[in-house]
């Protein structure tokens, strides 16, 4: 076991090489993921209901929008209460003291389980007969949901491409280990032992690699994690992108550092041990 | 028991290695083989211990069809034969020991059943004073005498060998040949490949004797050629 210092410690250091990377991205992933929630979450769509219909058949649709797939909430906004929020948002100098609630339409804000299904929901809120209008930024959407997008393929791109390479290193490691014991697994198999047996201490070196490497990378990946969420905190511009606190998602992180580096190591030495195992 | 039946051996270049091989072996023989280089000898060997397989015709050995094995059976058909190599193919870095060992602990033997088999296995070869040697401490017939150890430590129902003394000089030859018959005689089925034809008619064994890829006799008798 770890006779190769060297290739030893390259194994697990491309591993955990491998791992902070990957982790690193999912990382950003799911913090990009989360303030792009929030944000979509804030992009309500707004549901104008026709001036034929009174007050009261206005406030009825309610129980019929609030059953549209992927509706979360739906709250009614009176043409009363849309003119007082407006005056009271616009109006600094009083300008608009006078405005007739009659200008404004009766409306229904509405908020979405799931943003990506935006463009569906919109259709499904326009089929509501009496709603005659329905607003939303879907652009804005559409860009949220793209750029989130392009992030992820890019990220499991970088992740696939880093992962064969661990396994590539750990593999020529191990296969090093079997080359020095290539008379030893012929004689073993001269006498009959089964390919399990001759397997097994080679997959525990591949293991003990990804383990190591697991260990190491979430050492590594919680300071940086940290370090980062700090620079964060501190810094005037970027206050407002709100950080996943380490303490909520470390155990799905060593999680999936652990079964990676399983992964890995146990898929490195099946490589490189496949061949061996012939005959 | 060993049986071959029309037993036809091509290697993937078109080489006809055995054109049709029938004899069979019951337990407890002797059995020398024997025939002129290239004849195909260790390619029988080579069929006896799972390591290619038959283009057609039947393999039976010690229970085993080997013509129709699982790959998962393969292990423990060998673990029935005990193999030895006219190159030894000792491990240089352990130690006389610990090569018997290796064996033991390869088919998951008890420890204990290790440590009182190997002492008794290397008195039968004559060397219970050598086990902590190295093997490049030891006369190449002494190291052979580790390799029959080795083929005898798991207690298989037969032993075969591959050219044994090819290496040795014909003292030593005649030391390998009285001990595997001394393991014979324990009731082990011994079937040796060989080109000594002095010690072949000496021992005055059941010969098989093989021409390109044929059995051209089989019986008792003596070697000539
Ligand atoms: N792996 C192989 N691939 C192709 N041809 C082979 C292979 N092994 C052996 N042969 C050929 O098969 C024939 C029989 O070879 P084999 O090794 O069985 O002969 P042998 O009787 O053991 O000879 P020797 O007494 O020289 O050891 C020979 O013609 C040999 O060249
Ligand atoms: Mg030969």
């Amino acid at each position: 076991m770890f006779s190769h210092g060297f290739m030893s410690f390259a194994a697990i250091g491309i591993t955990v090489a491998c791992l902070l990377i990957m982790g690193t991205f999912s990382l950003v992933a799911v913090n990009a993921n989360q303030n792009l929630k929030d944000l979509q979450k804030e992009n309500a769509i707004l549901a104008f209901v026709s001036d034929d219909l009174t007050d009261e058949q206005a406030q009825a649709l309610h129980s019929q929008l609030s059953v549209v797939d992927n509706v979360s909430d739906c709250t009614f906004v009176s043409r009363q209460q849309a003119r007082d929020e407006y005056v009271q948002k616009y109006d600094e100098d009083d300008l608009y003291s006078d405005l007739e609630a009659g200008i404004f339409r009766n409306r229904y804000v509405l908020h979405l389980t799931d943003p990506d299904q935006m463009k569906g929901t919109i259709e499904a809120v326009r089929g509501v007969s009496g709603i005659e209008k329905v607003r939303a930024d879907e652009d804005i959407s559409n860009g949220f949901v793209t750029l989130r997008n392009i992030a992820s393929v890019i990220s499991i791109a970088l992740i696939t491409i880093l992962f064969v390479v661990s396994v590539f290193i750990i593999s020529n490691t191990i296969k090093l280990t079997t080359f020095d014991r290539r008379d030893e697994i012929a004689i073993m198999k001269m006498v009959g032992a089964t390919n399990g047996f001759i397997r097994w201490p080679f997959v525990f070196e591949g293991l003990l690699f990804g383990f190591c490497g697991a260990a190491v990378a979430f050492g590594l990946q919680w300071l940086l994690y940290e370090a980062v969420a700090r620079g964060i905190a501190n810094s005037d511009t970027l206050q407002l992108v709100s950080v996943v606190p380490f303490g909520n998602i470390w155990a799905p992180v060593a999680g999936v550092f652990a079964a990676a580096g399983i992964v890995i190591g146990v898929g490195g030495s099946l490589t490189a041990i496949r061949k061996f195992l012939q005959v | 028991m060993i049986r071959f039946t029309d037993v036809i051996k091509t290697y993937d270049n078109g080489t006809e290695a055995l054109k049709g091989i029938s004899f069979s072996i019951e337990d407890g023989e002797f059995v020398f083989l024997v025939g002129p280089s290239g004849s195909g000898k260790s390619t029988i060997i080579k069929l006896l211990t799972g390591e290619i397989i038959p283009n057609d015709g039947r393999i039976m050995a010690n229970g085993f069809s080997l013509s129709n094995i699982g790959e998962w059976q393969i292990p423990y058909m060998r673990r029935t034969i005990g193999t030895i190599f006219q190159d030894f193919r000792l491990i240089g870095k352990k130690t006389v020991y610990d090569n018997l060992s290796l064996a033991m602990r390869a088919v998951d033997a008890a420890p204990r059943e290790v440590k009182n088999r190997i002492p008794y296995v290397l008195e039968l070869v004559g060397l219970e004073n050598k086990m902590n040697r190295y093997p490049d401490e030891l006369s190449g017939g002494e190291q052979q005498r580790v390799a029959i150890a080795r083929a005898l430590v798991n207690n298989p129902a037969t032993i075969v060998a591959d050219e044994p003394t090819g290496n040795l000089d014909p003292g030593r030859s005649l030391e390998i040949m009285t001990l595997l018959e001394r393991i014979n005689a324990l009731g082990t089925t011994v079937l040796v490949v060989t080109h000594e034809k002095e010690l072949v008619n000496r021992l005055g064994k059941r010969i098989i004797m093989i021409d390109e890829g044929k059995v051209v006799s089989d019986g008792l008798g003596s070697y000539e050629v």
